[in-house]
């Protein structure tokens, strides 16, 4: 996002007049919503918001949003807007892609529009499937995911995007799922980013991929599968409740994560200090590249913001580049054309006059 | 050679001096033989005379040394009439090594001059041109005139004052050639000097060693220490309409047209590229014009650099972005988009050999097909075609035009050829041309006060250009099927029919707005038109003016406005009793005209990488009268 001033909207001054078109019951629509949410509470101004996606179910976002919107082609809505950026750095760029569309087709263009750094919302919606193409497997679905094309299974290993965008040399990778409370907060925090701020968003597609994120996201599991990210406050999970707190440690012998029990001290608190747990520092580009790689399971699922740490942006750097170049020259056409050795024909010898 | 006046009657030609004389270049690659062409060529500009070049180099950077295919060559037509192609047969060929003999000797006219570096020609560079014995001793040239001295050693004894080492006095060579040259032709070496001189500010003993090499070339020749073989030729200059010249590549041409075509349409630039041969030379050129309010982006792939010129169009800007058939290619899919979303946008294909990788350095003219029909759906694009480097300038800023006037990408076609040639221009005074600023849409232009209808087409076809950012103005694009007016989704059978007969007949309707069809040589009707497009022009327009003056009925028509094609075409066409198209391709534009007018075209094709011959013309245009 950029500085601008404030305006005042409400939710339904970000819906268009488009009547929305995803499956019923579909992921999308919590994440539309979230989003209606929180560009008020940023107080950013239509007008000035742009969103651009590329094609997949996910893609069809900008229709149902009143501001500016592309809806451009399979994979390639990064270099879209890179150079809607660099045309114009004021807007503010919102970018909606999935899994098919940025980790596949459009991988390449993701990649690099992450280590340029361009400063924009980036919004993978993660669902492990192929849904508008009808359910075919994604460089993220599981191995072993059954589909059209992969009717015994699949057999490649399957991507992680945050692994992904941290390789790339995103500035900000973050993460959450389409019906958590704390999403808008996420999309808060990657806005307040200036620069490539990049957030995986897992989503159920209710037809091809169904309940996909439950072993996480279900409220019976949610508190045991999930580790909330704070910066600066200590990697805790679960609860008393739900079977104890737990925490994340740092095994030094393999230098990996782990999961450590943490005992409630006399205070009735978790005693995360005792056990070891890892205070959260979203500018540790290590910790966070083992974060987004826990495997779900015998770890909680990393959520919230795992990195934040800004640099300067693409479009800032080139046109302060172009800026300087620019500085103390006027651009005079008829000098430009007559740059380098030229010569003069006259009317009367129809021959050179001066080699100059 | 487009601003020089038809010498015709008034030929310049005394005693013995030649009209025009055409010379040849060719050594290594790695023996500077571009360069040395490069300023001979401007040597040649400076004197007056008419010129085309011919830039002929292999794909490979330095490719090993005396290797046939490592040959680099660089030819050059000049003279005191007008010059419009690079000349069929060399007069004179410079051979720095057996390969570059061997090579170009094929092309060599018939007692043409050799002048050879026999320095070079020793066992081992004699055996990797495969020649058993030295074509030097055997007396196997003697149909041409033989010069042949030891041009490196003479070069090595002229910069032997400098202390360099044998290899860095040896790469003097060519200066040393440039020097012969230059005395041969009766030029000016003060312009070269300055130029070393600049070129080595920070060595100034290279700069020294450099012009002393050039010095002793020319006083080789002074001293006529090379015999009666060569006598000294001062061609006079062309006749020219008067005005302020310069010579220009076809890559510079185009980027001063686009810069010139986006002050022309009050915007700034943005320029998406991605390095590929021969294309490459226009991002490097605008890269450093940002004082025109350029921006340029070397994308991560030729997909990216459209797609992101698309959205730098989107927002306002003017986008460009180039590339060479392979990158056309992967671009084609963007292009639909931009033709769906119907933004401006201007794409240049500088054409190579194909199909696939092909042939990188050299010309073709076959991606005709790709421009006007490579992509998916009915997806109706302009395309307008360059004939030289100093044509390229005016369409790239008729590319610009209809760009913006018409909300629609534009194909600009120009090929290797053309991008690396160079030629005379008459260097044009910006004030005389007529500006055609774009205006954004900054109100609702809804008849109702309802929302905004950013597909509300003008009565030219075009939809209103609205950039992100404006008050009032919120509206969603994108590549699928739209509604007219609103251009909300909309695939309904009647709106789809709707869209594709309005986007065709926009494009369609462009054939109103440019200027009609001309006969550039000849008469309106006879016995026979020559038609052709792009850089086969200089051959055609050569051929046909020798025909014409030896009496035959025949007319040359160049198109340049390839689609939509102006709107006399047809019936211009149908006033000919005969046809003939040649073409850098299997016949193209000759199935196009086929197509559109059901003409009897025929074709005549060319694709060995090398620019047609004055004299293949001639000889098709006799068969043709015979």
């Amino acid at each position: 996002m950029n500085e601008m001033t404030t305006i005042k909207t409400t939710l339904k001054d970000w819906e268009s007049d488009q009547e929305v078109r995803w499956c019923p019951g579909c992921g999308d629509y919590a994440i539309l919503k979230a989003v209606q949410r929180t560009l008020p509470e940023l107080g950013a101004d239509p007008a000035k918001t742009v969103f651009v996606s590329g094609i997949g179910c996910s893609s069809r976002f900008p229709y149902y949003m009143a501001s500016y919107g592309f809806h451009t082609i399979h994979g390639r809505a990064p270099a879209v807007a890179t150079g809607i950026k660099l045309a114009n750095p004021e807007l503010d760029l919102w970018l909606v892609t999935g899994d098919g569309d940025g980790m596949s087709i459009g991988g390449n263009h993701t990649m690099h529009f992450l280590r340029r750094n361009i400063n924009c919302q980036i919004m993978l919606f993660n669902n492990e499937i192929y849904g508008l193409t009808k359910g075919q497997y994604s460089p993220t679905s599981r191995l072993g995911t059954p589909s059209p094309t992969t009717p015994l299974g699949s057999v490649d290993r399957p991507l992680q995007p945050g692994a992904f965008a941290l390789g790339a040399g995103a500035p900000f990778v973050a993460r959450a799922y389409d019906t958590s409370k704390n999403l808008t907060d996420v999309l808060k925090a990657a806005h307040a980013h200036q620069g490539a701020a990049f957030v995986e968003i897992f989503q159920n597609c209710i037809v091809y991929n169904k309940d996909r994120f439950a072993d996480f996201t279900e409220k019976a599991v949610a508190d045991q599968g999930q580790l909330w990210l704070k910066n600066g406050e200590p990697m805790l999970f679960g609860s008393v409740k739900s079977g104890g707190f737990k925490g994340i440690a740092l095994d030094t012998e393999k230098l990996a994560l782990k999961v450590v029990d943490v005992a409630v001290g006399e205070d009735g608190k978790p005693d995360w200090q005792a056990a070891g747990v890892l205070v959260h520092d979203v500018t540790n580009r290590g910790v966070a590249h083992m974060l987004v790689e826990l495997p779900m399971g015998p770890f909680p699922v990393a959520l919230g913001v795992i990195y934040d740490d800004p640099r300067p942006t693409y479009e800032g750097a080139m046109l302060a580049q172009d800026e300087q170049a620019r500085a103390g020259k006027t651009a005079d056409l008829a000098k430009l054309f007559a740059k380098g050795q030229t010569w003069s024909v006259a009317e009367e010898d129809q021959g050179p006059l001066s080699g100059v | 050679m487009a601003t020089v006046i038809d010498a015709g009657a008034q030929a310049h030609s005394t005693d013995n001096t030649p009209e025009a004389v055409v010379v040849r270049f060719a050594g290594d690659s790695g023996d500077g033989m571009q360069l040395t062409g490069g300023q001979f060529t401007l040597s040649t500009a400076l004197s007056g005379n008419d010129l085309a070049t011919f830039p002929d180099f292999p794909s490979e950077i330095r490719a090993p040394q005396g290797t046939l295919f490592g040959v680099s060559a660089f030819q050059i037509n000049f003279g005191s009439t007008e010059i419009t192609t690079a000349g069929d047969q060399p007069d004179v060929l410079v051979a720095m090594n057996p390969a570059a003999l061997k090579v170009n000797l094929p092309s060599l006219k018939a007692g043409g001059l050799i002048i050879a570096d026999t320095g070079e020609f020793n066992k081992r560079n004699l055996e990797k041109a495969k020649y058993e014995v030295s074509p030097i001793d055997d007396g196997s040239l003697a149909k041409w005139r033989l010069l042949a001295f030891d041009i490196s050693a003479l070069t090595l004894e002229a910069v032997k004052p400098f202390g360099l080492g044998n290899k860095e006095a040896l790469r003097c060579k060519n200066m040393w050639t440039l020097g012969l040259a230059l005395w041969m032709f009766d030029r000016d070496r003060q312009p070269l000097i300055d130029w070393l001189n600049d070129k080595f500010k920070k060595n100034p003993v290279l700069a020294e060693a450099n012009i002393a090499a050039l010095n002793a070339g020319h006083a080789y020749g002074e001293t006529a220490e090379i015999g009666g073989q060569v006598k000294q030729q001062h061609l006079p200059p062309a006749p020219q309409s008067p005005g302020l010249y310069r010579t220009i590549t076809g890559a510079e041409a185009i980027s001063l047209g686009l810069v010139a075509g986006a002050k022309l349409a009050d915007l700034p630039m943005f320029f998406g590229g991605y390095p590929i041969t021969p294309a490459s030379a226009i991002l490097h050129y605008l890269a450093k014009m940002k004082e025109f309010g350029v921006t340029t982006f070397q994308a991560e792939d030729e997909i990216a650099a459209v797609a992101s010129a698309i959205g730098a169009s989107y927002a306002g800007s003017l986008g460009v972005t180039s590339s060479s058939g392979p990158g056309i290619a992967l671009k084609g899919e963007a292009l639909g988009l931009a033709v769906m979303t119907e933004l401006p946008l201007v794409v240049v294909n500088s054409q190579r050999g194909g199909p696939s990788t092909g042939l990188p350095t050299k010309t073709e003219q076959s991606d005709l097909y790709q421009a006007l029909y490579g992509r998916n759906g009915d997806t109706p694009m302009p395309v307008i075609a360059a004939r030289s480097p100093a044509d390229a300038f005016e369409c790239a800023i008729e590319a610009c035009r209809l760009a913006v006037q018409f909300m629609t990408p534009v194909m600009l076609l120009t090929d290797g050829y053309i991008g690396n040639a160079a030629e005379p221009w008459k260097v044009p005074d910006p004030a005389t041309f007529t500006p055609f600023p774009v205006t954004f849409l900054t109100e609702n232009n809804a008849p109702d006060g309802g929302k905004p209808l950013p597909y509300k087409r003008d009565e030219k076809g075009a939809r209103p250009w609205i950039k992100p950012g404006t008050p009032g103005l919120m509206h969603r694009i994108g590549g699928i099927e739209k509604a007219p007016d609103t251009g909300d989704i909309d695939y309904s059978p009647a709106v789809h029919q709707m869209q594709t007969d309005a986007r065709k007949d926009k494009v369609d309707g462009i054939a109103h707005h440019i200027p009609a069809q001309e006969v550039s040589q000849g008469t309106q009707g006879g016995k026979l038109a020559i038609v052709g497009w792009g850089s086969t022009f200089g051959p055609i327009h050569q051929a046909v003016r020798r025909a014409r003056a030896k009496g035959q009925d025949v007319s040359h028509i160049h198109i340049r406005h390839i689609w939509p094609m102006p709107a006399n075409l047809g019936d211009l066409l149908k006033s000919y009793d005969k046809i003939i198209v040649p073409e850098m391709n299997t016949g193209q534009l000759k199935t196009v005209l086929r197509d559109q007018y059901l003409v009897d075209a025929r074709p005549l094709n060319k694709v060995s990488g090398q620019p047609f011959t004055i004299a293949e013309i001639e000889a098709a245009i006799d068969a043709a009268l015979a």
